[in-house]
């Protein structure tokens, strides 16, 4: 605003500048050079990842990856976590999101009650309710299945579908609802030709975080599953013999979704969040 | 259908699924913890607490805690106010910096297991510099410091995207009037930091620090992937009782004694931070 | 036809009563506004009216037909809302094709029923467009004529034009009462603005804590209030009243002054609107404390025995505060209201 005092100010605010921006530069690369180094050894042949010193540069040779694709049972592994997180998927949305609703637009009595059941499930390590849960599917067939697994994953997965849907319901007005009710529609037909068209995307973004949620639990997936490991209960179980080019092409299938996903909903991570906080 | 009963039916497949799959087996755990077949008992505790291996997971466990959630706060709360002024390339910036957030933990501990085994990059890098002539085993049991450093530095670098996430989700909640009101009355940058931004994310600020406590004492991939059984914590345990001792009962009761220090930080944080009625946003 | 009554309607939430014991008969065609300040209670009887709340006890009558149990796409009515409420994922033709479509109508008799109520409203070069490209007042648009192209018995307006700035306000208003005009259905508007009650409504049933305190015209309510709140109401500025002792034979004393009042009566309020009143030889003796031009007049606000009173004087005249001015009532507007039960007394 003034003219008079640019000259000592430029150059403390050009300092300024320079530090924030090396911060900025170096807490990406914080982020990102360890993700490439496991890129380096994941696109590098088995002999190179076990050998020293490391190049800084991948040698793209799929050898690691092709050795990774051939391990005993690591293929049905990958197609089981698939399977987990797709059930999880689905289920946390289809049970998650009406709940969601009912607290975004109904008063009723309990609904205190009810959220407080949510938010307690978050308090809680959940993975740790897998171990009596073992018990219970021997009993009722359900141990070593993929369904089994999904179910509990779903249990971590609900309290975020709930909370994020709710979050999602509330930013629809319920003017909307009853513009539509006064043109004619029922409640289903309200909710599926103006919440659902307007809710669809972030309803997506919610699954997808549902998706990863149940791709990531390592915990439960190793407890619970025993022939029919996930990829993560197999890496695991796996970690003190498995030679080091598997790790690392293990690490790095489990990644790239993850990556992926996050890129899918990184608009929606942050308003989900924003509300889900109460 | 009748609009009283609407929203119950609603909320019935969650609450019936949660009763299913959290409050029963969380009553089976408690009777399986304090139950040894023929009555009430307390065995299963004074066995996990009295075994050699409990001290040590225990204190292992708050020690990484304890340098791993402070560390974290502060570098959220960094990014979070550098995001926040930030008008280019905010939203690339802040992908890359929630990226770990859709990592696990068992990944995580291989990326860095990438960096600090044998012949990994930071004996590379090291060699390269001249500085050691032969590759180091950073991670074993002649080296302590280090194998807790890998671990730390992994559980910072995987887990302080969320509370990144629900910092920048609270700032951005705080109207922007409240920071000009601040600058015309005089308030540096530094000065509106501490006495606008801090105290009104206090919810944000709880929320993070639950979520990041419960989870630190939950922490068992990063550990199992970089530590192995040099650096024994509780989840580990636990896991270890269920399957290598096939013991239970002990595994249950492990299970509720971190429940009860997870609850108890819960307690402590949300106490900590209260935000008095009537002073939210 | 489609006249509305509502009978005996009341509507509690919890141990809040919203309101009591309301009876209305709105005539075909006729243009009737809800008036009444925030919290009156006056949304909540249109949206009892339209079905989007229950009410706790009575009966609402359209044409000869009880409809209150019915959900509100049974009803006959079409609404416009406070926020417009458009929805943002349809095209401002699919918007106001909305109601149809739901009808199951044809394509090309959506198709004319739509361009038909665009061009009244003037947006048929909108029809293309999504709500967020939309200003606020074309938003507006759309949402009068998404229920006009129902056709319907009645349209029901929940403060349509609260969010509108003022000059835009003032247009919709004209053009909203012409276009009503023209369509022949019965109307009910909600609004907390006299003005626009004033020059809308054929009507106006002014409501004060869940009760409708007077409905008549817009004249009437103005020269005639039925209540004390309603004549402290209506008007901007709104009536003075001043304490009046008996003097006998329905004659009261008013600050000095002596008036034909009531006959009976146990304790009256002496009323008087500010425009009538103009300073005299003798009158009500007043010492001014402001004087407010306003262009075409001045806005006086004096004190007469203690009380605050506002006159509305002609703007040649020269007053400044401190001087004191006898100020003389028109005699056949002078209205009393019984300080016990608050009712206009003649």
């Amino acid at each position: 605003m003034t003219t008079v005092d640019t000259n000592p100010g430029t150059d403390t605010r050009k300092a300024g500048r320079f530090v924030y921006i090396s911060a900025v530069v170096l807490l990406c690369a914080w982020v990102i050079v360890p993700l490439y180094f496991l890129l380096i050894n994941t696109l590098s042949s088995p002999d190179t990842v076990n050998s020293f010193p490391k190049a800084f540069v991948p040698e793209f040779d799929l050898g690691s990856l092709s050795f990774f694709a051939s391990f005993a049972g690591m293929l049905t592994a990958l197609k089981n976590s698939v399977l987990v997180a797709g059930m999880t998927m689905i289920m946390s949305i289809v049970v998650g999101a009406p709940a969601g609703y009912a607290l975004s637009r109904f008063d009723f009595r309990g609904k205190e009650l009810f959220r407080l059941l949510i938010l307690l499930t978050r308090a809680f390590p959940l993975p740790l309710l897998a171990l009596p849960l073992a018990v219970m599917f021997i009993r009722t067939g359900l141990d070593d299945t993929v369904f089994g697994l999904a179910l509990v994953h779903t249990t971590l997965a609900i309290p975020f579908a709930v909370l994020i849907t709710f979050s999602l319901f509330s930013g629809i007005p319920l003017e909307l609802e009853e513009a539509a009710w006064t043109l004619g529609c029922t409640r289903l037909t309200a909710f599926t030709k103006v919440v659902l068209p307007l809710i669809l995307p972030g309803i997506t973004a919610s699954a997808i975080f549902a998706f990863v949620i149940s791709w990531n639990e390592v915990f439960a997936a190793a407890v619970l599953t025993i022939e029919n490991r996930t990829l993560t209960a197999f890496l695991l179980q796996n970690l003190d013999t498995s030679p080091l080019h598997l790790k690392f092409a293990g690490g790095f299938i489990l990644v790239v979704p993850a990556l992926i996903f996050i890129f899918a909903v990184r608009k929606y991570l942050f308003a989900m969040w924003g509300i889900a906080n109460r | 259908m009748n609009a009283r009963l609407l929203p119950y039916i609603l909320i019935l497949p969650v609450t019936l699924f949660l009763c299913l799959f959290f409050l029963y087996p969380f009553l089976l755990v408690a009777k399986q913890a304090f139950n040894n077949g023929s009555g009430f008992t307390l065995e299963n505790f004074q066995e996990v607490v009295g075994y050699w291996k409990f001290p040590i997971s225990l204190k292992n466990t708050l020690l990484l805690a304890a340098a791993v959630v402070p560390v974290q706060l502060a570098l959220a709360l960094l990014m979070a106010t550098m995001v926040n002024k930030m008008q280019k390339g905010r939203d690339l910036i802040l992908y890359v910096w929630t990226i770990p957030l859709g990592i696990s933990d068992l990944a995580a501990g291989i990326i860095w297991l990438a960096i600090f085994e044998q012949s990994g990059f930071l004996n590379s890098m090291m060699s390269g510099l001249g500085m050691i002539d032969r590759p180091m085993n950073f991670l074993s049991y002649q080296h302590p410091g280090i194998v807790f450093l890998a671990i730390a530095l992994a559980e910072i670098w995987r887990a302080t995207a969320i509370m990144l996430v629900i910092l920048v989700a609270g700032i951005g909640l705080i109207p922007k009037e409240y920071y000009e009101a601040a600058e015309v009355f005089g308030a540096s940058p530094w000065k509106r930091f501490w006495r606008i931004t801090l105290p009104l994310l206090r919810p944000s600020l709880q929320t993070a620090l639950v979520l990041r406590v419960i989870l630190a004492f939950e922490i068992f991939a990063v550990v199992a992937a970089l530590g192995g059984t040099l650096f024994p914590v509780l989840m580990g345990e636990t896991y270890a009782y269920q399957f290598d001792l096939l013991n239970s009962g002990a595994a249950a009761a492990m299970a509720l004694i971190i429940l009860a220090i997870s609850i108890g930080f819960t307690l402590i944080i949300l106490r900590a931070l209260r935000v008095p009625k009537g002073a939210q946003i | 036809m489609a006249e509305i009554q509502i009978k005996n309607v009341a509507k509690r939430f919890g141990s809040y009563q919203a309101l009591h014991d309301i009876n209305l008969t709105i005539a075909d065609q006729e243009f009737m506004v809800l008036l009444g300040a925030s919290g009156c209670g006056k949304s909540t009887l249109l949206r009892i009216i339209a079905g989007l709340e229950t009410q706790t006890e009575g009966e609402v009558w359209i044409g000869g037909r009880r409809i209150d149990h019915l959900p509100p796409r049974e009803r006959g009515i079409a609404m416009v809302f406070q926020n417009y409420a458009v929805f943002p994922h349809l095209t401002v033709f699919e918007n106001i094709g909305f109601g149809l479509r739901m009808q199951k109508l044809p394509n090309d008799e959506v198709k004319r029923r739509v361009e038909r109520t665009a061009e009244l409203m003037h947006i048929e070069q909108l029809l293309g467009r999504y709500s967020g490209e939309l200003s606020g007042g074309q938003r507006q648009r759309v949402a009068v004529a998404r229920a006009l192209a129902m056709e319907p018995d009645v349209i029901l307006m929940d403060e349509p034009l609260s969010n509108l700035d003022a000059l835009l306000r003032l247009e919709m208003r004209a053009e909203l009462k012409g276009v009503l005009a023209e369509s022949n259905t019965t109307a009910i508007y909600v609004t907390h603005d006299q003005v626009e009650a004033m020059s809308l409504a054929d009507r106006i049933s002014v409501m004060h804590e869940g009760r409708i305190v007077q409905a008549a015209t817009p004249v009437e309510v103005y020269r005639n209030p039925a209540e004390r709140f309603v004549a402290g109401f209506i008007g901007n500025p709104p009536m003075n009243f001043l304490p009046a002792a008996s003097a006998d034979g329905g004659k009261w004393q008013v600050a000095g002054e002596i008036y034909d009042g009531p006959a009976a009566a146990n304790g009256v309020e002496f009323a008087i609107r500010p425009e009538d009143i103009a300073p005299a030889d003798t009158g009500l003796p007043a010492k001014v404390r402001l004087v407010e031009p306003l262009g075409a007049h001045l806005l006086v606000t004096c004190d007469v025995d203690g009380t605050m009173f506002r006159a509305i004087l002609e703007s040649d005249l020269q007053v400044k505060p401190g001087d004191m001015l006898k100020l003389a009532p028109q005699t056949d507007r002078i209205r009393w209201f019984d300080s016990s039960t608050s009712l206009a007394v003649a």
